[in-house]
């Protein structure tokens, strides 16, 4: 009797030891990433633009051509790059301080130009590389490094729905908001990640998938009470769902 | 021979530059380079070239990098505030060591400072400007011709040394209009970027980086850079000699304030003063070795700058003492008149006396 494979590692993925901390969600929005460029036949028109944050070594696992953006200018490294190489797909892997704090001006205009590219941009509500401190993206009463009694909305202000917000400009096509804390909100981020860039190989304008992700270190739960966290806390303010699609894609 | 045309120093460097083969663009509207923006704006659409007003100077130099990163030939300009607010992306296009062209049409700071020509920005443009070590190639023209010329130097030099070069100038060189023609280089440098992002099909993957974790890998990073640059100072030395000969007192001067002093320089030849100008043309690498010959002749050298001293350092750095060494400077977007330089030069002559 022979095996049948029923699941392997995506080809745009390297075989490589992964840096991230256990429960991460990293891992997997990576490869529904690799996945979804496996399946769409791009593997060698692809430009990935890294981010700072945890997942600065992104290159490290896609057999892409890469570049690494300083904190907060993937967008805009990746308009130079789309504007002078239009057949290329590029797209920008940006965490919660990388897009909605030092970056949000470049967030802001990529998505006003509606520039062609994707970006997948990962919340999990803290700052991970440098060890806890508050994001933009954290929640009012949750604790940080730098807001030890939880964010106070009187000092702190209140935490951005990136999703909500771009979904109102003009020059954005597709924008969703998806989870990895279970197979079933897995499967939902997949179809998600692939639209947003179906939405670009179209032309039809700047797509976001926002990926609520868990960070168990920084957040000092286990793995399992961090995917619990994600849909008990972060879903009830950030909730999933497609923001903004259009009919081609 | 090609047709003269009359043109700002902004419009002849946004031209030459097209010409140049740049196809890529972006910039934030800043006083007073503004028609280098607004001929690119047009002109690089007509040679299917990518064009973009950025939403701030810090963005403009990232999409730069993104597409110097995708092997096209890319360009931006600003004035000093502006080109403060690039200098994050401006270090991490020389630490990925990318080629590009930064034009600077200095105006006067410090701060918001004015929108007159000012010379102040010459520490910022040959000692690095952001964090970490590294230099641009400065070149600075003193003419809306040798704008041209300068510019599509600077293309050639980017590519060859993968370095970033800065085109630095002045209000005045922006704004003054002459007669300019455009003589793309009879050989351009052309090489195989091998290293762009363009898809890694059929090939290994091209990582465009800067970050290195491992201070081993990281030294060795930045003394390859150093090496580079070492070799650009080799070769890349550029500057004018006039009526240096005979001289028996050398002003140093470059930009505009080089043009005033030619003015000065024929006053006072004319009282019989034997006066001579060196003019650095190459900003970094600088020319010390000429300054550091002339100082061998002179007793007096005097440098003169729309700044309160900035080439004067590598100026004695070059002389080494072994002439006297006096400065004029003005600053504010204030611009020396010649009877002002003609002024200094009588005093030194009376005090040697």
């Amino acid at each position: 009797m022979s095996l049948e494979t029923v699941a392997d590692r995506p080809k745009t993925l390297l075989p490589v030891p992964t840096h991230y901390c256990p429960g991460c969600g990293h891992g997997v929005i990576h490869r529904l990433v690799a996945e979804v460029i496996d399946e769409l036949g791009i593997r060698g028109k692809t430009a990935i633009v890294a981010p700072v944050g945890c997942a600065v070594l992104l290159y490290n696992y896609f057999g892409l051509d890469a570049y690494e953006a300083a904190h907060g200018r993937a967008p805009s490294i990746a308009t130079g790059c789309k504007r002078v190489r239009p057949d290329l797909v590029v797209f920008t892997y940006q965490g919660d301080g990388d897009f909605a704090a030092i970056g949000t001006a470049e967030a802001v205009h990529v998505a006003a130009r509606g520039e062609k590219i994707t970006t997948i941009f990962v919340n999990n509500a803290i700052y991970g590389m440098t060890g806890g401190q508050m994001a933009p993206t954290t929640l009012i009463g949750q604790k940080s490094t730098t807001c030890i009694n939880g964010r106070s909305a009187e000092t702190a202000g209140y935490p951005i729905r990136m999703c909500e917000m771009l979904a109102t400009l003009s020059g954005v096509a597709y924008v969703a908001r998806v989870a990895v804390s279970s197979p079933k909100y897995v499967v939902q981020a997949k179809k998600s990640i692939k639209k947003a860039f179906e939405t670009q190989i179209k032309g039809l304008g700047y797509s976001l998938v926002e990926v609520l992700s868990q960070c168990p270190t920084n957040w000092h739960m286990t793995p399992v009470e961090s995917t619990k966290w994600v849909e008990e806390r972060m879903m009830q303010y950030y909730p999933l769902g497609e923001f903004k699609a259009s009919k081609e894609a | 021979m090609a047709k003269k045309e009359f043109m700002s120093g902004n419009d002849s460097i946004a031209e030459a530059a097209i010409q140049a083969g740049c196809r890529f663009y972006s910039g934030y509207p800043i006083t007073p380079q503004n028609e280098i923006g607004e001929r690119m704006s047009w002109r690089l659409p007509q040679v299917g070239g990518g064009f973009i007003q950025a939403e701030s100077e810090v963005s403009a130099i990232y999409m730069v990098f993104g597409a110097a990163g995708a092997g096209a030939r890319a360009m931006t300009s600003s004035s000093s505030p502006g080109i403060s607010l690039m200098q994050e992306g401006i270090s991490y296009i020389a630490a990925a060591e990318l080629p590009c062209v930064i034009v600077n049409m200095m105006r006067g700071g410090p701060g918001l400072g004015g929108i007159q020509p000012s010379q102040s920005d010459y520490f910022q443009a040959t000692k690095g400007g952001g964090h970490g070590d590294y230099h641009l190639l400065v070149l600075a023209p003193s003419t809306a011709q040798e704008a041209v010329n300068l510019t599509m130097l600077a293309f050639d030099l980017a590519d060859k040394y993968r370095n970033p070069v800065m085109i630095l100038g002045d209000g005045n060189i922006g704004q003054m209009m002459e007669p300019v023609e455009f003589k793309p280089p009879e050989k351009p440098f052309v090489t195989k970027k091998d290293w762009i992002i363009g898809g890694a099909k059929n090939r290994p993957n091209n990582i465009i980086k800067t970050l290195y974790l491992d201070p081993v890998v990281l030294e060795r990073r930045n003394l390859g850079i150093a090496h580079k640059l070492s070799e650009a100072v080799r070769n890349e030395v550029r500057f004018e000699s006039y009526m240096a000969e005979d001289a028996e007192i050398i002003i140093a001067a470059y930009g505009t304030v080089a043009r005033i002093v030619k003015t000065a320089i024929k006053i006072l030849r004319d009282e019989g003063i034997k006066v001579g100008l060196l003019r650095p043309i190459s900003l970094y690498p600088f020319p010390s070795q000429a300054f550091a010959q002339a100082a061998e002749k002179v007793k007096n050298m005097l440098v003169v700058e729309m700044s309160l001293g900035q080439m004067l350092e590598d100026i004695n750095l070059a002389v080494c003492n072994k002439t006297k060494v006096h400065f004029y400077g003005r600053v504010g977007g204030i611009v020396p008149s010649y009877d002002e330089i003609v002024a200094q030069v009588e005093r030194i002559v009376k005090e040697a006396k």
